[in-house]
């Protein structure tokens, strides 16, 4: 998580919101056991971040979550990229790349 | 002069008596000896007044460890219990759950005020006690010979009341997460009257029929409530839930406790507050009180220990859960035996009870397909019963000498001093409780089912007893 973080703030990325989520994908879970009753777990904890960036930052922003978060094995997670129509500050109502 | 020799003679005579205690002062004979042959010898005013102030000294003694009991006892109600169940229930039924231990403290003191005590500890029948402290009558700094010499009869029934508050606080393990706040105080109510007021005065009160101490027909074993306690309660707890039937969605869905971090607080409160339960059970700071302490403190690491082994064995893990919930089963079991068997033999009993519980709790548990969410039958009703009678096995008079003849010599306890037939009277007090539990429970679910009903609709199973119920949430962590 960390690494994620330092290296988006290195590319000029400042707006982030990170949830602590549960899921999965191929990942199998793991067995719980509590006074001899075995419970399958398999929602794991994961992190979720959304951010809003400019276009011009996205490929730079792939690259440098792809280097920090991977670790070759499965449950690595995944990328998804959405256009977003648009951005306002609700502070003082700026609109497009000045509200990011 | 005189004033010196009051002094000196009361200290002898404290260090001599604190001699045989746990406190060391130290006796000043050559002192006392020139003081003595100095000036006249006391009057026997004074000796009486000096014998006077000695008693009190060990009153105080008593008086202030008993007090300390009680409110042993009482947190292992409050939060000891409401912590170790707490934790174990879904988040959405942790209030209402702890609410059932602590209402037991409202309720039940209330009850034992009025009438509840007179009905264990007064002289009645053979089976239930009479009206003599109605509303506490005669209960009051002066101490009962017949009970605790040393101590205030006050001191006895607040020390008792928290055993009569524990008791019923057990049960609602067997329920949790379903019944009706409203039924479960009716039940109780009749319960401490149908159930345990009759058992503990067969047991500890006088002319109770199972009373070992004060000559009864069967005398059975308990030096802290293994019958009286955990066989009463745990036995009732299996009859409810058969009857109350399973939770919605077990077992196939996974109910997992919420915080086994709170089931662990409350079990290591329970650890240390059993000290007051088996060791108070001396009703005296004595010998005998460290002897029950040791044993306690014994069987519950043995039975931790016992538990963790066959879990590992059997799950290739041992686990936290399974270790406090190993140790209060061996705390249960020890629970009878406390104050008349050796610390070697606690160590046996806690280690056989840790893996008897777990057998019960994993195995047995999931053959029959009971829903005992919480285990109290699993651990008070079978730890209880494993308890009652390895106390015949183990018993011994080098420890608590209970039986004497008429010249005052002590006779064999336990089957390791020669005595199996000790074994008999165990059985029978043990059959007593579990027939008094299952007669007692059974009747009561009808009459409440009747009344009030007792399972909450499936909505507010499905919601959680928190809101439905008590209008709250147990974790609202809002900024």
């Amino acid at each position: 998580m960390e690494h994620v973080k330092s290296a988006l703030h290195e590319i000029g990325v400042e707006g982030l919101t990170i949830s602590e989520v549960r899921g999965h994908g191929r990942q199998k879970g793991h067995t719980e056991v509590y006074r001899g009753r075995e419970y399958n777990v398999d929602l794991l904890p994961k992190i979720k971040i959304e951010m809003v960036l400019a276009d011009r930052l996205v490929d730079s922003a792939v690259e440098a979550i792809l280097r920090a978060a991977r670790t070759g094995k499965i449950g690595d997670g995944k990328i998804f990229l959405y256009p977003v129509e648009e951005a306002i500050r609700i502070r003082n109502e700026e609109r497009g790349e000045a509200a990011l | 002069m005189k004033h010196l020799l009051y002094v000196v003679m009361l200290g002898l005579a404290l260090g001599l008596f604190a001699g045989q205690g746990i406190a060391q002062t130290a006796p000043q004979p050559a002192v006392a000896a020139q003081a003595a042959t100095a000036s006249q010898a006391p009057s026997a005013a004074q000796v009486q007044k000096l014998e006077k102030q000695i008693a009190d000294a060990q009153s105080s003694g008593d008086n202030a460890w008993m007090l300390v009991c009680a409110a042993l006892v009482l947190m292992m109600t409050g939060p000891g219990l409401a912590l170790f169940y707490g934790g174990l229930v879904r988040k959405k039924n942790v209030l209402a759950t702890m609410m059932q231990s602590f209402s037991m403290m409202a309720l039940i003191t209330v009850i034992w005020a009025v009438i509840g005590f007179s009905l264990c500890f007064s002289p009645g029948t053979s089976f239930i006690g009479g009206f003599q402290h109605l509303f506490l009558h005669g209960v009051g700094a002066a101490p009962d010979p017949t009970y605790a010499g040393t101590i205030p009869f006050g001191t006895f029934m607040v020390f008792q009341l928290m055993f009569a508050v524990i008791t019923p606080a057990l049960i609602c393990g067997a329920f949790a997460e379903r019944m009706k706040f409203s039924a479960m105080i009716l039940f109780m109510v009749l319960w401490s009257f149908i159930v345990y007021d009759p058992m503990a005065h067969m047991v500890w009160g006088k002319g109770g029929f199972l009373n070992a101490a004060l000559g009864g027909a069967f005398p059975t074993l308990d030096f802290a409530g293994g019958t009286v306690v955990h066989i009463t309660s745990g036995v009732s707890a299996l009859v409810c839930a058969l009857y109350l039937g399973k939770r919605l969605g077990y077992p196939g869905e996974p109910m997992p406790p919420h915080s086994v971090v709170l089931s662990f607080i409350g079990a290591c409160l329970l650890w240390v507050g059993w000290f007051g339960f088996n060791a108070g059970s001396a009703l005296a700071a004595n010998g005998l009180a460290t002897s029950a302490f040791v044993a306690t403190d014994f069987a519950a690491a043995a039975a931790a220990i016992g538990w963790a082994v066959a879990e590992w064995m059997r799950n290739g893990k041992p686990s936290v859960l399974g270790v406090i919930s190993g140790a209060v089963a061996g705390l249960v079991a020890i629970t009878p035996a406390s104050g008349f068997v050796g610390p070697m033999s606690a160590l046996l009993i806690g280690f056989v009870a840790g893996g008897f519980c777990y057998w019960m709790v994993s195995k047995v548990k999931s053959r029959f397909g009971y829903d005992d969410s919480l285990d109290a039958f699993g651990v008070h009703g079978a730890g209880g019963t494993i308890g009652a009678i390895l106390t015949g096995v183990f018993a011994t008079s080098t420890i608590n000498p209970i039986f004497k003849d008429s010249q005052g010599n002590a006779l064999p306890v336990g089957l390791i001093d020669g005595h199996p037939g000790q074994l008999l009277n165990q059985l029978v007090g043990v059959a007593i409780a579990w027939g008094l539990a299952i007669v007692g429970t059974l009747v009561i679910l009808k009459v409440v089912d009747a009344l009030v009903g007792l399972r909450v609709p499936e909505e507010h199973e499905i919601q959680g007893l928190d809101l439905a119920l008590h209008g709250e949430e147990g974790y609202t962590f809002e900024a």
